[in-house]
This record gives C-alpha cells, structure tokens and sequence, in this order.
C-alpha cells in the first residue's frame, strides 16, 4: 500500500487537475452561447435569402436557371474541405472528422488521391497536423479563420473558393464536419458544396408578380453566390459551435472522473491512515507486554 | 410601412418608417408607402431610412437585395457599417 504521503500528493494534484477541467468546462459553456447566438442572428437572413431564391426560381425556365456554379467540367479534381479545431481536448471530435475524410477518400477518391486530383483544404490545427504529416495534398490551410470567425472572413475566403472552382481549378468541392445537434452530440456531415445542385424544391410559397430589378436572371446569378456564401458561414459556424459542446462534455465527463478518482483515493487514504495508527498500537501494547513481561 | 434590415451577423433595424431610399442596381429609388412588390439587387452605397418622426438613418451597404411586399420591406444587406 502507497504510503500516506504519496496518496495526500495524489489527492491534491487530482483536486488541481478537477479544478482545471471544471474551469475549462465553464469557459466551453460560454463560447458555446455565444457561437450559438450567432448561427440564431444568422436564420433570419439565411430563411429569406431561401424562400427569395426558391420564389425566383419556380419563375424562370429550367434551362436559364443552369449556370456558371451548377456546371463542372469533368469529374476529376476534388477539393475536400475538412473542418475541425485549432485546440484539443473536445474527445473524438477531431478524430471523428479525420477517420470519416480517410473512409470517404479510401472508398470514393482512393483513384484520385492516387492521380493527385484529391486536394485537401484544412479548417482547424488539428486537420492540418494530421494530413500534412501524411502523404496528402494540401490546398491550402485556414485554420486562422476560427480566430476571427466572421461573415466577411468567411465569404471573403468562399469567394476564393468560388473563383478557383470557375476557373475549372476544381470539378467538385466537398464539406465534412460535425454538426452541432446538442451540446452532447454532433452528427458527422459529409455535404456538397459546388457545383450546387438544383433541387426540385418547387413549393409555390407567394403567387404575387413582383418587379424584379434588374431581372430575375441577373438576381438569381447574384443571390447564389450569396447563398453559397452562407452556408459556406453555416457550416464553420455550426462545426465552431459543435467543437465548444464537444468540449463542454468532454470537460464535464473528466470532471465527473476526477471527482470519483478523489473519492477512490480518499478512501484508500483512510483505510492506509488505520493500519498504520493499528500498527502503532500494536507495537505500543507489544512494547508494554514485553516490558512487564521481564 | 414596416421595414427589417438584416445581416447574416444581426438585425440592423427594425420599425415603422416613411420611406426608405436605397441603391438599386439599376439606379437608386425611392419606397414610399404601397409601393408595388418589388424585387431588388442592391449595390455598393448609402440606404436612408426615414422614420415615423421624419428623423433619417443612414446605413452604407456592400451589397443585397430588397424585397418589398404588402408595405413590408425586408432589406438583406451583406454587410452594414
């Protein structure tokens, strides 16, 4: 059995270390408030900007509504976007993201990652250390972008994604992140980005004749960009939102260890406390026997 | 007329208003009570709003799109300042 000194160090090092994770938690639960409340200021515009595209499109003829980002030249070069932290300590939430990049590009892209038509564009240090430590083609990294996680940084570097896809630099540029459900759970997304897919969503939500200015082809060529723009925001919103919950029950779940590890070693401590005062008074009364005993 | 101006950050203004001037793309016009539906792309520029009490607020754009509809403006602007 350790000796009483040790299990006291023990003790107060595991009560520090709670101190740390249940401090940590706290900080998590904040962020995640914070980021929350901007993914709610963002619903309004991301809804109207929706029902005014659907209302633009259901208008238009089918062949007008095909265009530049609808249309990709081949089906060859690939840009995967993985979307993870800059920091640790969330769980599997990195490894999450990572194992399911490696599946998706060992089932669907193994022929392209084997070409060099797989490039990889990192969000998040810990993507980045993982793939530019492997055998990968890396894009470009972004990981600075969580420092600042706003609208314009993100549209600004959507556009550059935008643009490189126009420029037939990519035929297919692909998402994979954690979505937030709650702040125990994500749901690991695999999403497509470009080229954007025209759904058949074709529910007639006003049936009033507007006046579009300046038509409403040239409107729907400049509200798709924008939309892209959007959810290119939703999606590193929703994976900065998620890593905080990620993190908040990691911290929980490590302060809950923490707080039955002290128990463990309380006990331990007590019970290693008696044999010793036991020891000591059997020594005492053997010490006495044999002194009367002479 | 009611009015809501919106970014993806936050909701710039809200309320009742007079008129409302903004920078279309095929020129600048002007939205004054009834005005017909209109759909809108808006440019670089100055969106005035003039309230209830004839005080007007100035908010300089990048970019949006404006829909107006039953005396009810919705303005996504891309980023306000």
């Amino acid at each position: 059995m350790a000796s009483l000194k040790e299990i006291r160090k023990r003790i107060s090092s595991v009560k520090s270390t709670r101190q740390i994770t249940s401090a940590m938690k706290m900080v998590a639960a904040a962020r995640l408030r914070k980021a929350q409340d901007k993914i709610v200021k963002l619903r309004p515009y991301a809804s109207k900007m929706h029902e005014l595209l659907i209302g633009i499109s259901v208008r238009i003829e089918e062949s007008e509504r095909e265009q530049a980002y609808s249309r990709s030249s081949g089906d060859e070069k690939v840009l995967l976007i993985v979307v993870t932290s800059n920091k640790g300590l969330c769980g599997s939430f990195n490894m999450n993201v990572i194992k399911e990049s490696l599946r998706i590009i060992d089932e669907k892209y193994y022929d392209r990652y084997r070409n060099g038509t797989l490039k990889i564009m990192t969000i998040g240090k810990k993507a980045f250390d993982f793939f530019s430590k492997r055998d990968f083609l890396i894009y470009e990294d972004h990981s600075s972008l969580f420092d600042d996680l706003t609208f314009d940084n993100c549209s600004a570097l959507a556009d550059k994604i935008m643009d490189a896809f126009l420029e037939g630099e990519f035929d297919r540029v692909e998402f994979i992140y954690n979505r937030f459900r709650n702040a125990a759970n994500q749901d690991l997304t695999y999403e497509n980005f470009l080229p954007v897919e025209t759904d058949g969503e074709k529910d007639d939500i006003q049936t009033e004749d507007y006046i579009y200015e300046p038509s409403k082809e040239e409107i729907i060529f400049e509200l798709i960009p924008k939309t892209l723009k959007i959810q290119f925001y939703r999606t590193v919103l929703d994976s900065y939102v998620a890593e905080h919950g990620a993190r908040m029950t990691a911290m929980h779940k490590a302060t809950d260890n923490a707080t039955e590890l002290i128990r463990d070693l309380n006990l331990e401590y007590h019970k290693a406390r008696q044999a010793s005062i036991t020891n000591q008074i059997l020594e005492v009364v053997n010490g006495a026997k044999a002194l009367s005993g002479q | 007329m009611k009015i809501e101006i919106i970014t993806p950050e936050k909701k710039v203004y809200e309320g009742d208003i007079r008129s409302l001037k903004v920078p279309g793309k095929k020129g600048a016009f002007q939205v004054l009570k009834d005005h017909a539906a209109i759909v809108s792309t808006l440019i670089e520029g100055t969106v005035t709003v003039t309230d209830m009490n004839h005080r007007d607020s100035e908010f300089e754009i990048r970019g949006g799109v404006v829909e107006v509809r039953h005396n009810t403006i919705i303005l996504l602007a891309d980023s306000v300042t």
